[in-house]
């Protein structure tokens, strides 16, 4: 058989490789993220200016980086799940999200707790702070959508809708974030110590967010388990209550 | 084009009799911004700072006060289902709601907004960039809005999802607006009012797209 997209859509088959996979993803993302973390506390120099508070930077980072990256696998199931109607499509978006939306709360906080020692306090309106929180609202809103419609079909066409009408204003946001935030205050203010990293930061920084990038991927695919089986179990009591 | 304008017509007499509660954004609106001076106190000088924004605030709120029946009643009596089988593309009927939306809310709003501007220290001169910002900003409202009120047919609490899903696409028309409106009052360099104006009408005729294509893709799925 010719291999394709389809292959593993089929909800069964998933569920095979995902549960021969996972042992794997789960060992790549413990050696990544406890690696990546030694290295991080223990082997990194602190920095020059800013101490061991530097430190904060290998899970805010990489959180930031997911909490997109997440956004990112809604949009392209939700295209796939509107268009080809792969019954696993609206599975993977309906998991992404939550996880999504942890990183983007993590990144968030991790983000205040370096302010405070950085800039003075926990909360700055800068533009990347504020359009990380207008994402973590329209991942609540887009939570919020799956939560309010009882049949899973619908409510996976019409989150689709809400994902994608997203991704299309996300770029405009971010935009008049930008622009707003230069309006007010100067970037020179909120810039952090340098433009360059130095590699001796950078490499730990690669290495815990291949560790977290796994970690989102294992968890992904837990979540997709549970939802399948939760769909299963709610078609075997449907037929048990028609019969 | 004539199921278009009969459908607007349709809606805004439906709005302005009896029933309709069409005068209901501008009762709140007006409510809204005569709480503020009770929470930050009547200092003058502060209220003329804040008014833009607050304005624009109020008039964000107020769109969203009347979104959850843009749809909902329709669904309720069947009238939806009709609409999504005419035989007219359903963006032009997503759009023909915005529009009537916009005539129902958005336009009585802004031209409330002078006489709440006053009441809030205004200064005069500031009136007109504020009227002519929010005559370009607040159909990016409605058309905006009409995609929240279509992902949320037919469920319950709708109103209160609306704000949820709609709230963070209005950020962009918030800022604009405010930048647009404040560049009269305060000395700024450059020449940011205009460019403020041109980029709240980028994100209007953006939303024009956006909303009766998105709007439309929701009922869709709504109706099934």
């Amino acid at each position: 058989m010719a291999w394709s997209i389809h292959t593993y859509a089929n909800p069964t088959r998933f569920m095979n490789f995902s549960a021969i996979v996972l042992p794997y993803v789960w060992a790549l993302a413990g050696a990544g993220i406890g690696i990546g973390l030694y290295l991080s506390f223990f082997v990194a120099p602190p920095d020059y200016q800013q101490g061991d508070s530097v430190r904060i930077m290998f899970v805010h980072v990489p959180s930031a980086w997911l909490s997109q990256f997440g956004y990112g696998i809604m949009v392209v199931s939700s295209i796939v799940a509107l268009i080809f109607r792969h019954p696993l499509a609206d599975v993977a978006a309906k998991s992404a999200a939550p996880i999504g939306a942890v990183f983007t709360f993590l990144a968030l906080v991790a983000g205040g707790l370096w302010g405070k020692p950085m800039w003075g306090t926990y909360w700055v309106w800068d533009a990347r702070t504020t359009s990380t929180l207008v994402l973590l609202f329209i991942y609540l809103g887009y939570m919020a959508l799956w939560a309010m419609i009882e049949d899973p079909n619908r409510a996976a066409r019409v989150a689709a809708v809400l994902a994608i009408v997203g991704a299309v204003n996300l770029p405009i946001i971010r935009f008049s974030v930008d622009w707003w935030n230069t309006l007010h205050q100067p970037a020179s203010v909120f810039r952090l110590d340098g433009p360059t990293i130095h590699s001796s930061l950078l490499w730990p920084l690669f290495v815990v967010a291949l560790g977290f990038t796994f970690f989102f991927i294992g968890v992904l695919m837990v979540r997709m388990r549970a939802e399948i089986l939760r769909r299963k179990v709610r078609t075997l009591q449907m037929q048990q209550a028609a019969a | 084009m004539n199921a278009f304008f009969a459908l607007v017509q349709r809606e805004v007499r439906l709005a302005t009799r009896v029933g309709g509660g069409g005068g209901m954004a501008v009762f709140f609106f007006l409510i809204v911004l005569s709480i503020v001076p009770f929470g930050i106190g009547p200092d003058l000088n502060l209220l003329t700072r804040i008014a833009p924004g607050m304005l624009w605030v109020a008039l964000l709120l107020s769109a969203l006060l009347t979104l959850d029946r843009l749809f909902q009643a329709d669904q309720e009596d069947g009238t939806l289902d009709l609409l999504v089988l005419a035989p007219q593309p359903l963006e032009l009927t997503v759009l023909a709601k915005a529009v009537s939306h916009w005539l129902t809310t958005g336009l009585p709003l802004v031209i409330a907004a002078p006489i709440l501007g006053l009441m809030l220290n205004l200064p005069l001169d500031g009136m007109l960039p504020l009227m002519g910002a929010m005559l370009i900003g607040s159909p990016a409202l409605s058309l905006l809005g009409a995609v929240g009120a279509a992902l949320s047919v037919g469920v319950r609490r709708g109103g209160l999802l609306i704000s949820l899903l709609v709230l963070p696409f209005y950020v962009p028309v918030l800022i604009f607006g405010v930048s647009a409106s404040r560049a009269a009052l305060v000395a700024v360099p450059g020449d940011l009012g205009g460019q403020s104006l041109a980029l709240l009408g980028a994100v209007s005729l953006a939303s024009l797209v956006v909303g009766p294509v998105g709007g439309a893709a929701a009922l869709r799925v709504a109706v099934k």
